[in-house]
């Protein structure tokens, strides 16, 4: 028998199947998500390369950036942060963990009313500098913070 | 999901059930790395119009947890919040400003 006939009919009708179902609407993508992701950002290892993706560059340092976030985390897998942009036409906000082996950790795109103002929740790998990051009238700004992890988080 | 009226702020607060696995760790029993797992994009809408769109990674806990604020909400509103994750999966939750 020829093998590699029957693999190749195979695959071809698994793959009819899926371009079926998408005809038939089964495998639409979701309606209420755009689904951008910024893949090179988001799985960059060194923090400065995944701002460059983003196309952050020279932001400066600005006491209107607050980050909120603890000296000392008991538990690196749920450190809670809090970002306040008090910039005005605060656009976006960015949460960088410098030593995280991915550093991007979110964006967030601000619209309609919007604050900019954001409080999540994030792993941290070990001791590390956290980072938060504005983009207002085309311009970048940013807060940073130590936070030191006693028990390291990444697991999961 | 909760959505206060605070002034002329809508104070949203959303807990979403996630493992948001990393890929990096082992199972202890198999001893094989446990998949990634994690929500990718996460869309919130007050009275259908965008207020809030996250993109993010596995950096992010374990349940996730947002919270934002929305100005010149009023009580009633429609606030719908919808995530995406890497395997595709997806679910969205519909409440009220109050």
């Amino acid at each position: 028998m020829n093998h590699q006939r029957r693999t190749f009919l195979k695959s071809t009708s698994a793959a009819g199947a899926i371009a079926a179902a998408v005809a038939a609407g089964l495998l639409k993508p979701t309606q209420v998500l755009a689904a951008d992701w910024n893949k090179s950002a988001f799985t960059a290892d060194k923090a400065a390369a995944a701002l460059t993706n983003y196309g952050i560059s020279s932001p400066s340092r600005s006491k209107d950036v607050l980050l909120n976030a603890p000296d000392i985390a008991e538990n690196g897998a749920v450190v809670p942060v809090t970002i306040t942009s008090n910039i005005p036409n605060t656009e976006m906000a960015f949460l960088v963990v410098a030593d995280n082996p991915n550093p991007m950790a979110a964006s967030f795109t601000f619209a309609n009313g919007a604050e900019g103002f954001i409080s999540t929740r994030v792993k941290m790998a070990k001791t590390s500098y956290v980072k938060a990051y504005i983009k207002a009238n085309g311009k970048y700004y940013f807060a940073e913070k130590q936070v030191k992890v006693t028990i390291g988080g990444c697991g999961g | 999901m909760r959505a206060r009226l605070v002034g002329d702020y809508a104070d949203v607060k959303v807990l979403m059930s996630h493992p948001m696995t990393t890929g990096r760790r082992k199972d202890r029993k198999t001893g094989k790395l446990i998949p990634a797992h994690f929500i990718t994009n996460i869309d919130a809408t007050l009275n259908e119009k965008p207020v809030l769109t996250v993109e993010c990674n596995q950096s992010i806990s374990k349940n996730p947890f947002f919270g934002f604020k929305v100005k010149g909400a009023k009580a009633g509103d429609k606030v719908t919040i919808g995530w995406l994750d890497n395997k595709g999966e997806k679910d969205s939750i519909t409440g009220a400003v109050s």
